[in-house]
């Protein structure tokens, strides 16, 4: 099963901007929904990570659907960002294993967006530089790259001035560039560390509404790291609850709530059942000792 | 028309043009006090004016433009070499911690070791010529920048770092796109320390070290044949040079690193 999956994966990373803008066909949600009925997993095997004495993971095992939008929330410290860093890729683990549907990190196209974007996006250059930038680390020729930033701005309907520098624009248009930069390689999972707390109230409301459109409409595998409870509710799929350390999983708690989730669903019955009894599993996980 | 005053004040560009010019006025007016109401001897101290007007006379027959375009050009070829040699070995060394930190001693010692009293050993080393005053001004100047590229690489952003590295740039590309641009501020602000170190230098060598010419070695003849108007005036003119240098970083910096601050 794994076989099939390579040659797909390396065909979009080669074809670059011609591959890419076909997320945009209705032939390519079958294409996603058959891919969830064969149900990839993102597997986690045996995490350890500690940092100092403090142990973080030990023996940490995961299994997450992918296709779908997952939240993680836990007590603070209990290393809600220690782990998307460590499956991304980014941070390296102790021991252990994780693999995307039978693939390594390395063979599987990640995108990260950091949650102080002022120090993630790169100043020096304009944005839409910025957002051009994994494509040329790729080798997307020029042509390429212009036709799918193209195409990406026109998906999400941006109306930011691209040209300025990312310092002259504000907190929500500088992080909505950062997510931008990480929707442009069109990647298999979408790692979000806090993305939207720097931001006023305002605009994290609204950002939350531009994330669940992203989502809706490109229905990439997305982890969420939240450190609000309502968010991760709000947005998720699924809401993988976490103890404290040494880290295990407390609950996935399914959020079977319709689209989109506007902010009147914050009010909705359903969602404050869904929202207590996960707010419930994390008190009893912060007093337990 | 005491109404219409303050109402000129209130435009800002007339404003701030008065501001910069109180300074220089209030100085002049000072020395010009010290001068006539003879405060301090007048055999130390020539009038403002006179020395003003002399000052004029030495640029427009060319005698101090020679000099000062001398200097200039010593400074500037020191600053050039510490760059060319400072940058690529500050990123080295800042590229990895242990390496820094095993050179950190050495780099520090001689950063405050004083450049002139290594004069003799640069005398010894590269004559009495223009090589010698250069070669100092270039080693004191080299340190600085060294020391300072090598602190805005090790101080780079780990974010931007991790941000490229999870787009999955090379170590190489990492470097070149990211390592290099976080570093440019601290660099200027080595180049501008570099380059008031190298002035420094360079000056103090041309009032010692056998020099026919140069803004040093003019303040010391100056001295020497008593030419007060004329010691006084070089003197200005030397610190000209060293403000204009540092403004002209200033604004070049501003240019180039246009995300600096923000």
């Amino acid at each position: 099963m794994n076989s099939n999956v390579a040659p797909i994966a390396t065909g979009e990373l080669e074809d670059g901007g011609a591959g890419m803008s076909r997320s945009s066909e209705p032939e390519n949600t079958t294409l996603k929904d058959e891919a969830r009925s064969r149900q990839k997993m993102i597997s986690i095997r045996g995490l350890k990570k500690s940092f100092g004495d403090a142990v973080v993971y030990d023996g940490f095992d995961l299994d997450l659907p992918q296709g779908q939008f997952i939240s993680v929330f836990g007590p603070n410290g209990c290393g809600k960002s220690t782990l998307i860093n460590m499956i991304s890729g980014l941070m390296p683990m102790d021991a252990g294993e994780v693999l995307y549907d039978g693939q390594t990190i390395n063979e599987t196209k990640i995108s990260y967006v950091f949650q102080n974007y002022r120090e993630a996006l790169f100043p020096w250059l304009r944005s839409i530089d910025n957002i051009h930038y994994p494509l040329k680390v790729m080798g997307v020729p020029k042509k390429k790259r212009d036709e799918r930033v193209e195409q990406l701005l026109a998906d999400f309907e941006v109306k930011i001035d691209l040209n300025a520098y990312p310092y002259t624009l504000s907190g929500g248009q500088q992080q909505t560039v950062s997510i931008l930069r990480a929707l442009v390689t069109d990647p298999e999972v979408l790692f979000l560390d806090e993305p939207f707390s720097a931001l006023d109230f305002e605009m994290t409301l609204f950002m939350r509404e531009q994330i669940q459109k992203i989502y809706l409409k490109t229905k990439t595998t997305t982890l969420l790291v939240s450190h609000d409870l309502e968010e991760a509710v709000q947005l998720a799929e699924k809401v993988l609850l976490l103890t404290r350390r040494p880290t295990q999983v407390a609950e996935i708690v399914d959020v079977d709530l319709d689209w989109p989730r506007t902010t009147q669903i914050t009010t909705d019955t359903r969602f404050v059942d869904l929202k207590r009894h996960c707010l419930d599993v994390f008190w009893r996980e912060v007093k337990a000792t | 028309m005491s109404a219409a005053i303050p109402q000129i004040l209130k435009q800002p560009r007339l404003r701030r043009a008065l501001e910069l010019t109180l300074g220089p006025a209030l100085l002049i007016l000072v020395w010009w006090i010290a001068f006539a109401g003879e405060l301090v001897n007048k055999d130390l101290l020539p009038s403002p004016f006179a020395t003003i007007a002399d000052t004029a006379v030495a640029i427009a027959n060319g005698e101090m433009i020679h000099d000062f375009i001398q200097t200039l050009i010593r400074v500037g070829y020191s600053i050039a070499i510490a760059t060319v040699l400072g940058v690529p070995m500050g990123i080295a060394l800042g590229a990895k911690d242990s390496v820094y930190r095993s050179l950190e001693f050495v780099i520090d010692f001689f950063r405050s070791t004083p450049a002139t009293a290594m004069f003799p050993l640069f005398l010894l080393l590269f004559g009495l010529g223009d090589v010698a005053k250069i070669a100092i001004a270039a080693f004191a100047a080299w340190l600085v920048i060294v020391f300072n590229v090598a602190y805005g690489v090790m101080n780079a952003r780990q974010t931007r770092i991790l941000a490229a590295k999870s787009m999955g740039a090379s170590n190489m590309r990492i470097f070149r796109d990211v390592i290099f641009f976080e570093t440019l501020p601290q660099t200027f602000v080595g180049l501008r320390n570099a380059v008031s170190i190298a002035l420094v230098v360079i000056i103090v060598a041309e009032m010692f070290i056998g020099a026919v010419d140069g803004m040093g070695h003019r303040i010391i003849d100056a001295q020497i044949s008593y030419q007060l108007t004329d010691m006084y005036g070089s003197i200005l003119a030397a610190g000209g040079m060293g403000y204009g240098l540092n403004l002209a970083l200033l604004i070049v910096e501003k240019t180039i690193v246009h995300w600096s601050g923000k």
